[in-house]
């Protein structure tokens, strides 16, 4: 007897998929790439399309290797998005082999390692990140100076030079500080803010340039939560436990702390706080839980950033909150309607 | 007054396309060649046959009686031959085929001798409840629950709110409305009797926002006695839960009845069934049924029970044809017929006809809660999903497995496309088989049947998850439970009135 098909309720479906999810992330993050191309030359878009490429030709091995169907699991888009994210963290001044191992990393040891999709309990992106933040200190540490007013940013063949010929007098000549590593560098001297902010790398909030960039994904993640792809929990108690952290150092000592809108005004805050901690997977996954995650995570990544020896600690951050997710989600479960309370 | 409204959590807010049946009156469907009325069509025990092959029977006489409590009797739909009494095909939970008893029309619908009760606010609200039961009223909302038990529980317990529910379940169902719309009388004096029956305190009829036409009829009859409330559309808010959470603020106990907090829900087709009964002594032979969806001339029809639902079609100018799926029920909790010569039930409220959908592939959950978010009863499906591919049925109970009404708004908002719902419904039966089989251990009896349950749920593990249409139906054996706990609980106790169920308002 053949097994009768089985076709359970419901009969309609709203329609999103996981490939619909990934192209609206992907979709959202392109402002923020665009801006990023504008200010600082191609070498974002090569970072990107490396990693990229990189993610899917390891997962495709990888699923070969399991045995598993690769175009369904390539075709939901995850292992692309976590590309381009983890391409989005990196120096766009990043060697190419740096940016190789990250990839590879993140998408064989942070994600297949836990079983694939869904699986893992760390946020692959960030895994690779840090892997090679410990591993590779110095070149991850080289950020493009932001072009003089006027200047032009640096040229394809200027930007594949860096990043695939590494010659150090190439990197110097483009390479500078972001503005927290600046930041750090100078507190560490003695200086305080206002001096340090007087120096030309600073815009109206943040660094020159970067802080436009911040804007960028902070628009890009108020798309998504438009469209419902993200929910504004995770997001909004980010930004509240930074802005704690930072508001409450800043007000004992405005000298030595940077104000929360310097802060906020990072590249890697919006990104983390629209893009990265919100990955479903890896998050707390009911609305109390996720607000719990979410202020964690900002808290963290503030208390890194000031007192840690990064300059940033947004990864760091996210993998400690991964990590705290399960835990989380167990104090968290929501009220069962009719269970007294 | 106005009464204050409140939000049930989660939910859909789904397109509602009603506009296609709602304004049209409905169609009488005319006599079949052939009734088929299964002996259960209700929660609880299916009825037991009183008539034998080759008996002539008339329209509305009693043809299988209700066997125990939570039962209720069958009544011929038409006058004619009984010519068979066995399996056929049928939209029961527990399988394909269902017995039945087959009556072959003779054409003339000749009436059986049937008597109203002749003053219903004199009669004693015991005896109305038998008139109910006998004239095999279960709830015709969809889930098929007995209406005497539950008037019962609230005569035994006070009944502070009794709702009448009008409001449609699901997205494309406009039988309730369109009943509302053209037998507005029938429901309010419905409403008047089971309020006496049990004496509520408070009557309330619901009726969607979108249902103009039907709050228009029913606010030209209602008095002073009955509150008429607009409850905003968002599915599922015909749900019993969440309806009395919407119009109450209160929250069914978990595990336990809406009456324990002293309401009692029926539905508007009910409340007319009920009016049809005592004031005429009519039992239930016909139902109002929407077909709608991809079908050329989308109606309401006035179906006789056991009607097949081909003809249902026919009259509505379907045809079947390759590519269509047929669904009894809405398309969020309906079941899909692989036949469409099932015949029509008291519970049978659509026949919703739409395109197969593309087969969309299963991926691993994200994680990403949007199940959990969309839940009504807080539920955490993802975990539930989990627990129960995993084979963990003790985890899932523990996570509410029983909790779950299979609204079905998790699966819909499910981005890995996971079947959620399916995956509930077979641990749930998995689970009520093995109980039945550990309970029946001390009985021969119960034994005997519990073999056989099994016996039947190992044949029918795969067509019981698939025709286990609605929630009522799977968890038939759970509530059966839960009520008689409940009986056994009030007899081991004093009659006086208890704090937990008494109306405090
Ligand atoms: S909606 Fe689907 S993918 Fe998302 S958490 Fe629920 S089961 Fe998992
Ligand atoms: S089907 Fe069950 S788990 Fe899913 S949303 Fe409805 S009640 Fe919640």
């Amino acid at each position: 007897m053949t097994e009768p098909m089985v076709i359970s309720s419901p009969h309609r479906h709203v329609g999103i998929t996981v490939r619909g999810v990934m192209v609206r992330v992907a979709a959202a993050l392109a402002p923020g790439i665009l801006v990023y191309l504008w200010i600082f030359g191609p070498g974002v878009l090569i970072q990107c399309v490396l990693a990229m490429a990189t993610a899917v030709a390891t997962e495709a091995l990888i699923l070969r290797w399991r045995g598993r169907p690769i175009r369904t699991a390539l075709g939901d888009g995850s292992v692309i998005v976590t590309g381009l994210l983890l391409a989005l963290c990196l120096s766009p001044l990043t060697p190419w082999w740096v940016t190789l191992m990250a990839t590879v990393f993140a998408v064989a040891l942070g994600k297949h390692a836990f079983g694939g999709l869904g699986q893992n309990l760390f946020n692959p992106a960030m895994a690779g990140f840090v892997f090679v933040l410990l591993c590779f200190p110095a070149p991850m540490n080289k950020w493009p100076a932001v072009p003089a007013a006027g200047a032009p940013a640096p040229g394809l063949m200027n930007s594949l030079g860096v990043i695939f010929v590494p010659k150090a007098e190439a990197v110097d000549a483009v390479s500078g500080a972001s503005a927290l590593n600046h930041m750090k560098s100078r507190l560490g001297l003695m200086e305080m803010v206002s001096e340090i902010r007087s120096d030309p790398v600073y815009g109206n909030f943040g660094g020159r340039g970067w802080e436009w960039i911040a804007m960028a994904w902070l628009a890009g993640g108020v798309a998504l939560l438009v469209l419902g792809v993200i929910r504004w929990h995770i997001p909004a108690a980010f930004i509240a436990g930074m802005t704690c952290v930072s508001g409450i150092t800043w007000l004992m000592n405005a000298d030595v702390y940077a104000a929360p809108v310097f802060h906020l005004a990072t590249p890697g805050a919006m990104l983390g706080a629209f893009f990265i901690a919100t990955d479903p997977v890896t998050a707390a996954t009911s609305d109390r839980g996720r607000l719990a995650y979410g202020v964690l995570i900002g808290i963290l990544a503030g208390l890194l950033r000031i007192w840690g020896i990064y300059p940033d600690g947004i990864a760091f951050a996210v993998l400690i909150g991964n990590a705290c997710a399960p835990v989380i989600d167990r104090y968290t479960q929501p009220r069962v309607l009719g269970v007294a309370g | 007054m106005i009464r204050e409204l409140h939000a049930f959590p989660g939910g859909l807010p789904l397109a509602h396309y009603m506009e296609w049946t709602c304004g049209e009156e409905s169609l009488l469907q005319p006599l079949p060649a052939r009734i088929v009325l299964p002996l259960q069509q209700h929660i609880g025990l299916p009825a037991t046959p009183i008539v034998n092959m080759g008996d002539k029977v008339l329209k509305g006489q009693k043809i299988a009686a209700a066997s125990g409590y939570v039962s209720v009797s069958i009544h011929a739909s038409t006058s004619g031959t009984v010519t068979d009494i066995g399996d056929h095909p049928a939209p029961h939970p527990a399988g394909i085929t269902a017995r039945c008893i087959v009556i072959e029309p003779d054409g003339e619908d000749h009436w059986y001798d049937i008597r109203p009760v002749d003053e219903y606010t004199t009669v004693d609200p015991r005896r109305l409840q038998e008139v109910i039961r006998d004239c095999g009223i279960s709830g015709l909302g969809g889930a098929g629950f007995p209406a005497h038990v539950k008037i019962n529980e609230g005569v035994e317990n006070a009944v502070d709110t009794l709702i009448i529910n009008g409001v449609e379940c699901e997205p494309y169902i406009t039988c309730d409305d369109r009943l509302i719309q053209e037998k507005a009388s029938y429901v309010v004096a419905g409403t008047r009797m089971i309020g006496h029956a049990v004496q509520a305190k408070h009557r309330v009829i619901a009726v969607e926002s979108d249902m103009p036409a039907a709050y228009a009829a029913l606010a030209r009859l209602v008095g002073d006695d009955i509150e008429l409330v607009q409850v905003p559309a968002r599915y599922p808010a015909g749900g019993e839960k969440q309806l009395i959470q919407v119009i109450t603020g209160k929250e069914v106990p978990c595990g336990g009845l809406a009456i324990h907090i002293g309401i009692l829900v029926q539905n508007v087709a009910t409340a007319a069934a009920v009016y049809r009964a005592v004031t005429r002594g009519e039992p239930v032979v016909s139902r109002y049924v929407t077909v709608a969806g991809a079908v050329p001339r989308p109606r309401n029809l006035q179906v006789l029970l056991g009607t097949p639902v081909t003809d249902c079609l026919r009259t509505c100018g379907y045809e079947p044809q390759p590519g269509e799926r047929i669904i009894l029920g809405g398309p969020m909790m309906g079941q899909h017929l692989r036949s469409t010569d099932v015949p029509i039930t008291k519970t049978s409220n659509c026949i919703l006809v739409q395109q197969e959908p593309e087969p969309a592939v299963e991926l691993p959950c994200i994680r990403c809660g949007n199940c959990a978010t969309a839940c009504p009863i807080r539920l955490l499906p993802q975990q539930l999903y989990l627990d129960t591919r995993a084979g963990n049925y003790d985890a899932a109970r523990q996570h509410h497995l029983f909790d779950c009404i299979e609204c079905g708004c998790c699966s819909y908002v499910c981005p890995s496309h996971i079947p959620l719902v399916q995956y509930y419904r077979h641990a749930k039966s998995h689970i009520s088989a093995e109980e039945r089989r550990r309970d029946g251990a001390d009985h021969a009896r119960s034994r005997f049947e519990a073999r056989n349950d099994r016996l039947r749920a190992d044949a029918s593990a795969e067509t019981q998850r698939e025709s286990a249409g609605n929630t009522a139906s799977a968890n038939s054996e759970y509530v059966r439970a839960a009520v008689e706990r409940t009986l056994a609980r009030r007899q081991a106790r004093d009659a006086g009135p208890d704090g937990e169920t008494g109306s405090h308002d």
